[in-house]
Formats: structure tokens, C-alpha cells, sequence
């Protein structure tokens, strides 16, 4: 093909409809306090992974909730547990669990977090 | 030949049991590993063997530590064991001494009575019946206040007292009958021929007096040996199993075996040694303040002896330790917590009976990881070479005026340093391992420990306790490892840090990973009493409190947390001190929004405390450049 400096883009939207948002579910039962993220970003800004890596908790939640578990998927074992946004959070969401219940959750189907 | 059939339930009872301890000790030892036989053997020919005599003698029988710890109820399991081995003991001596023949079968000990009914009535026979009634007496004292504290724990000065299963009551029932059916037993026939000293004999007399005693005695005999038999058979089904297993444990333990991280015989020995006392369960925070009263220590061995699925106990825990401390069986509660939660979800087991004599051998494999690396992120170590090395921790980075004190502290002293995670760090470890998460845990251990072993020091501070620990206990370095209250303690000594005193009054608030984790519990202290005027409070060294903020439970709600945490620091400010002072930046963040009280690491103090003089003479410019990030801050 011809390279004119540029190219067409992939589709982007998102269909809610055949994303899977059990893992969402699985963690809103057993940590209902994921309902009260809003995604401020307070815990990406202070997370210790995220100072050598490209590693977003505030986008990990909005991943999970929209879905997208695929990408979640791929990142969520960098986080090392250190617990800074458990303290910085200001919405008191117990963002350790729920990164440890996606954990779980993509084992219990069998397809380990890579 | 005396004999009575009433006393076969009590034969059949006894031998079965004895049978089933030597079966079961002989099955232990055969699952412990190598080095642990070894030392057992060891042990059991060596001095060890004394030691655990008289442990089991104190501990066992008497009770030292629950008297020590709650009176009442030491009372009550030192009357019950100590007063039933007493009267095995003068029982059998009476046997010998006054029965038809020496050497006696132990049922002729157990019923010597109803074997000799005019025993007992002149001279040195009256003593020993006196004796063995005050034995009988004082069991009783102890069983009444245990049928009490069933009805109502607090009688016993116990919040709360262990729940039961159907096969603990019959076996309970069985215990609570045996010494009132013996009482009657022998009063009934001290009635009928006129013995018996001052219980036996009054109550006997006393009832044969408007009861037929002739005719009663005999159905009491057999109610006595039935319950006596009933008890032993199902004593391996129940928590009473603790008792026989207690005497292994203190064998094991005195013989240098310890739990490690590894299922093994010992932990199971461990779990079945429970006696179910309470009072890991009186001591747990998210008891008494988090109202979560399903999660204690008493309750995981419960499940683990069920075979239960007990990954949800093993992680709605703080850790803090405080039940570890005082259990009186000194089983290693924190070490038992770990393997599970290493462990992780397990599927319930269905037992039988027969099983549940006689339990499988328990291999649970660790669920694997998948073997790919994790933080292969990480950059490419590098680092500068050193003496002394500061090691800050993700905690401290959210504490600024930690960082700052500790900067300014090192800068004042005069101390060469490096700060290795100046601009921020790989984390220590230690949050992984607590969730159970050993093999990405290492992958950061091994990262750190390169970045370390790379600058050469031979000193690694930090101001974390759960870096500290992390460090101490699974980083193999050849560095000493010093959490920063034990550095500047060391400061002070050699005159590198010189302070003043401030008119201030201060409590300690210990942490956990640093007290009863690594049993640093002087050098905050003495660092405190060299700059402020330190107070005690109710709860000093092992028995101090947890913040509640602890990184080892990820199941707390905020509330929850927030609710020990009030809790704990209005506890430990009831004297109204002008500050909480700690040792670890988790700590100080937690209380901070607990308490109006002023809530400050020791670093901090102490750094207020640095008198001028010497930060010009050793710091000159470097303090306060710090200084003006810190105003920045
Ligand atoms: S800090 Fe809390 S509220 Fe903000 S994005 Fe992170 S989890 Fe959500
Ligand atoms: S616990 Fe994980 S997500 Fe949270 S700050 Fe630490 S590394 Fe980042
Ligand atoms: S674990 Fe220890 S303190 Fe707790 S009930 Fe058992 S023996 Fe008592
Ligand atoms: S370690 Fe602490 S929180 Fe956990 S059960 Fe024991 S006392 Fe309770």
C-alpha cells in the first residue's frame, strides 16, 4: 500500500452490549464502596507503579466498569499492593480489594490477570 | 477380684483413649520433616525434656498464663485440670494404700470408693478422705463458675465465650456430669455406711436421711462411668482433643520446631491444641470495636480442624499480632494466618466419623501464579555507592513531615547518606507477602536487594516498620538494618545529635510491625524520654493497640477502619497528652484524622527538638534549602 503519511483509524466505539461486565459485578458485591469512585485520579497520581510505568488505577475502574476487561486484564498485576490510594482516595473506595477481587475474578473463570 | 460391670464404659472409654493418643502422636511424628524429627529426638533425650515438663505443669495443669491474664477463668481451667489430675493422683496413692492389693487397675482408683465404702472413717484414712473431698470441692468451684460462663460469659470476666457444635455438647455434657455424678455417687454410699469426710459425709447423711441411699448409690456409680466413658470416646471429636494434643505441642516446641510457611504436621498440631479459652477472641480489635466476631484466631483453627474453606477468616484480619501474644497456648496464631492465606480459596472437605478420627494427611498445593514476570517495568538498577543508606517507603512519601524530619535529622547528625528512594520507590514487598502473594513479593524483594547490595552500605535505615520487617526478615543482605527511632537512638549515643528538651507530655503509640512484629519496643521509648516527658498508658508493648489502618486487611470498610481507629486513640489519649507519638507513618496517618490530639512521629519530635546550634555547624546551607521545599509543601 501506498504510505501517505497516514492511515485510516480503527473503529472506537464502544458497544456496551457485548462487553462483559461480570467482573464488575463480582467486585460491586463483595466491595460496594467501587460504586463511590469518580474516577478523580487522586490514586494514578501518587500510585508507586505508576512512576515507572504507564499504569492508571483511576483508568483500570473506568476499564472494568465499562467492560473492557481484556486490557485490565493486561495491567492490573503491576499494581504492587502498596496501599498509597487506599490513603489518598477522598471517596474511601478500598481500591486494594478491588484490584485483588478483579485478580480473583479472572481466576475463578480460569484466565489468569497476565 | 473386685469387679462391677457399671465400670466398663469407663474401662472401654479409657484404653480407647489411650490407644487413640499413642495412634495420633505416632502419626504427628511421622509427618513432621526430617530436621523437625531430628530435633524432636533431640529434644525428647535432652534438657528440653525437663523444660517441657515443667511447662506442661504450669501451663497445663495450673494455668500460669490465664490466671496471670484473667483470673477468674484460669481459676476455672486450673480447678478443672489441676484439681482432676490430683485427684488421678491421690486417688490412685489411696488405692494403693488402703486397697486390697498394690498395682491396682485404675477403675479400683477411679470408684475406690464404691470397691470400699467403710474407707475412710479413723485416723490417717479420715485425712485422705478429707483430702480427696477438698479435691472434689474445689473441681466443683471450678465447674460451677464454667456452667456459669456458658450462661453467661461475663461471669468469668470474658466479653465473649466460644460457640458449639452438637457433638462439643454431648461431649460437654458428659464433662459437666461427671464430677456432680461422682459427688452424688459417693455421697450416697458415704450415707449409707457412715463415711466420708466434710462433703461426701454431710451431704450423704444428709440425703440418706429422706432418700433411700442404698438403692441410689448404685445408679449414680453407672452415671458416673458412663459420662466418664462417653467423654473419652468422643474426646478426639471435639475441642476437649486439646488436651492431649497440648502435651505434643509443648514436646514440639521445647525442642526448637517452629511453624514456618509451610503446612505441615506442626501447624495441624498447633490447630488442634486450641482450647477454645476466648481469649484471642477478648483481645481482637475487630471485636471489640469493629463488631466482626467471626474472624478470630479461635474461630480459623475451627474451620481449619473442619476442613472448612477459611480463606475469608484468614483475610478479614489486621494482623496486628495481639492475639498471637497472648494466647496461652503460645500457638503461633500470625504464622498459621499466612500459610492459609498463601493458600488461598480451598474447597470444603466432607467428612465421616471415621475421618474425622482419624483426619487425612493435609498437602494443599499453593495455588500458581502464572510464571510470567510482573514488574518487568522496573528500570535498570542503578546506584551510587554509600555507607549508609535511608530508605524512606511508600507510607513515609505521604507523610512529607516525615521525610523532611528524617532529612533534617541526617543532615544535623552529620552522617554520610544516600536517600535511595529520594524520588520515589519500587515497594518493599511486605503488602504482597501479607495478601499471600510470596512469588511477585520476591521479584520486588529481589529488585530492592540489588539496588542496596549495589551501593555497598553496610546501614540501612528506614522509617517504615512494615519496610522494616519486610527487610529485617526476608531480604538476605549483608547490611544492618535499623528502623530510624533505633538510628537516631545510636545518634544520640555517640553525640552526633544533640537535643533539647521539650516541655511537652507524650504518649507511645507501638506499632505493630515494629513492636510485637519485630520486637522493637525500647529504642522509641528511650528516644521519646530523652526529648519529652513520656507517659504510660493502658496498653504498652505487647498489648499495645493497632491503628486499624493496617495494610494486612483489604476487607475493612472505611467505617470500619475509621471506628478502630477512634477506638484505639481515645484509648490512648485518656490523659490528655499534648501528642500521640509513633513510630510509623501508617500509624500517624490513620490517628491523624482520629483524634484531636496532635499526632506526630518520633522523627518529627525529635526533630523539633534539634537545638540550632548544631544544625549551622553540621548542615549549614543543605538544611535549609530542605527547609524551603518543606514550606513549599
Ligand atoms: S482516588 Fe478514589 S475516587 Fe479517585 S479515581 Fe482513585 S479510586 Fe476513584
Ligand atoms: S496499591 Fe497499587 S495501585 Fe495503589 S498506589 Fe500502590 S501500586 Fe498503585
Ligand atoms: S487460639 Fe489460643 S487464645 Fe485463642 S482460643 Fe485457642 S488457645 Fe485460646
Ligand atoms: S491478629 Fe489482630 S486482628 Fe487478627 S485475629 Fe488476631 S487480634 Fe484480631
Amino acid at each position: 500500500m501506498v504510505d501517505f503519511g497516514f492511515s485510516l483509524l480503527k473503529a472506537r466505539q464502544i458497544n456496551y452490549d457485548h462487553n462483559d461486565r461480570s467482573i464488575a459485578g463480582y467486585i460491586y458485591e463483595r466491595e460496594p464502596s467501587f460504586r463511590l469512585c469518580i474516577e478523580c485520579g487522586g490514586c494514578s497520581a501518587t500510585c508507586t507503579t505508576g512512576n515507572f510505568t504507564r499504569f492508571s488505577l483511576r483508568e483500570i475502574n473506568i476499564l472494568i466498569k465499562r467492560g473492557e476487561n481484556e486490557e485490565v486484564r493486561h495491567e492490573i498485576r503491576k499494581c504492587m499492593l502498596c496501599g498509597k490510594c487506599t490513603l489518598v482516595c477522598p471517596r474511601g473506595v478500598n481500591t486494594r480489594n478491588v484490584i485483588t477481587l478483579a485478580k480473583e475474578a479472572f481466576q475463578k473463570r480460569g484466565i489468569n490477570a497476565i | 477380684m473386685q469387679f462391677d460391670p457399671f465400670t466398663i464404659p469407663f474401662d472401654i472409654g479409657l484404653y480407647f483413649i489411650l490407644i487413640y493418643a499413642v495412634v495420633r502422636c505416632v502419626r504427628w511424628f511421622m509427618d513432621l520433616s526430617r530436621p523437625d524429627k531430628l530435633r524432636l529426638q533431640r529434644g525428647f533425650f535432652g534438657r528440653a525434656f525437663g523444660q517441657s515438663i515443667r511447662e506442661i505443669f504450669m501451663e497445663s495443669l495450673i494455668h500460669r498464663k490465664i490466671l496471670k491474664s484473667n483470673p477468674r477463668l484460669g481459676y476455672m481451667h486450673m480447678s478443672l485440670a489441676f484439681g482432676w489430675f490430683l485427684l488421678i493422683l491421690f486417688g490412685t496413692i489411696e488405692a494403693d494404700i488402703f486397697g486390697e492389693s498394690h498395682l491396682n487397675a485404675p477403675y479400683k482408683a477411679i470408684f475406690f470408693k464404691f470397691f470400699n465404702p467403710e474407707h475412710g472413717s479413723t485416723g490417717f484414712e479420715a485425712f485422705f478422705a478429707f483430702l480427696m473431698d477438698l479435691i472434689l470441692a474445689f473441681i466443683l468451684s471450678g465447674l460451677f463458675l464454667a456452667v456459669l460462663k456458658r450462661f453467661s460469659s461475663k461471669v468469668v470476666g470474658m466479653k465473649k465465650t466460644t460457640r458449639l457444635k452438637p457433638l462439643d455438647k454431648i461431649a460437654l455434657t458428659s464433662l459437666w456430669l461427671i464430677f456432680p455424678s461422682r459427688l452424688l455417687a459417693e455421697s450416697f454410699t458415704s450415707g449409707t455406711y457412715g463415711t466420708g469426710s466434710f462433703l461426701t459425709g454431710s451431704l450423704g447423711s444428709w440425703l440418706a436421711s429422706f432418700l433411700p441411699a442404698e438403692q441410689l448409690a448404685y445408679p449414680f456409680w453407672w452415671l458416673y462411668s458412663l459420662a466418664l466413658g462417653v467423654f473419652f470416646i468422643l474426646l478426639p471429636l471435639t475441642r476437649y482433643m486439646h488436651i492431649p494434643t497440648e502435651l505434643f505441642l509443648i514436646f514440639a516446641r521445647n525442642s526448637g520446631i517452629r511453624t514456618g510457611d509451610q503446612t505441615g504436621s506442626y501447624s495441624e498440631i498447633q490447630t488442634y491444641s486450641c482450647s477454645s479459652c476466648g481469649i484471642c477472641i477478648d483481645a481482637c480489635q475487630l471485636n471489640f470495636s469493629a463488631g466482626i466476631t467471626n474472624i478470630q484466631s479461635a474461630y480459623l483453627l475451627k474451620g481449619i480442624r473442619n476442613n472448612d474453606n477459611v480463606n475469608d477468616i484468614a483475610q478479614n484480619c489486621l494482623l496486628c499480632g495481639r492475639c498471637d501474644k497472648k494466647c496461652p497456648v503460645g500457638i503461633e496464631l500470625t504464622p498459621i494466618r499466612m500459610i492459609r492465606r498463601r493458600i488461598g480459596e480451598t474447597e470444603k472437605e466432607k467428612t465421616t466419623v471415621l475421618k474425622r478420627y482419624l483426619p487425612d494427611r493435609k498437602n494443599i498445593v499453593p495455588v500458581k501464579s502464572n510464571d510470567k514476570q510482573v514488574y518487568n517495568f522496573l528500570p535498570a538498577v542503578e546506584s551510587e555507592k554509600t555507607d549508609i543508606l535511608f530508605f524512606a517507603g511508600c507510607m513515609t512519601h505521604l507523610n512529607p513531615a516525615i521525610k523532611n524530619s528524617m532529612i533534617k535529622i541526617l543532615n544535623a547528625s552529620g552522617v554520610k547518606y544516600k536517600f535511595l528512594d529520594e524520588k520515589g520507590g519500587v515497594c518493599c514487598g511486605r503488602p504482597l507477602m501479607l495478601s499471600g502473594q510470596d512469588k511477585e513479593a520476591r521479584e520486588l524483594i529481589n529488585y530492592n536487594s540489588k539496588l542496596i547490595w549495589k551501593s555497598g552500605a553496610h546501614t540501612l535505615v528506614t522509617s517504615c516498620p512494615i519496610c522494616y520487617k519486610v527487610f529485617k526478615e526476608s531480604y538476605y543482605l549483608d547490611v544492618e538494618v535499623l528502623h530510624h527511632t533505633q538510628f537516631i537512638k545510636m545518634l544520640i549515643e555517640d553525640g552526633s545529635l544533640k537535643l533539647n528538651f521539650l516541655r511537652k507530655r507524650v504518649v507511645y503509640h507501638s506499632p505493630c510491625e515494629l513492636g510485637r512484629g519485630s520486637g522493637v519496643y525500647d529504642e522509641p521509648k528511650d528516644v521519646l524520654k530523652h526529648v519529652a516527658r513520656l507517659e504510660k498508658t493502658d496498653f504498652e508493648d505487647d498489648n499495645s493497640l493497632c491503628c486499624g489502618g493496617s495494610l494486612a486487611n483489604m476487607k475493612l470498610s472505611f467505617r470500619q477502619k475509621s471506628k478502630i481507629a477512634h477506638d484505639a486513640a481515645a484509648e490512648l489519649t485518656k490523659g490528655n497528652p499534648d501528642i500521640l507519638a509513633t513510630a510509623c507513618p501508617l500509624c500517624k496517618k490513620t490517628f491523624s484524622s482520629a483524634t484531636e490530639t496532635h499526632v506526630a512521629d518520633i522523627s518529627e519530635i525529635v526533630a523539633e527538638a534539634i537545638s540550632l546550634v548544631q544544625i549551622k555547624r553540621n548542615s549549614g546551607k543543605k538544611y535549609f534549602s530542605i527547609k524551603e521545599s518543606a514550606d513549599i509543601l
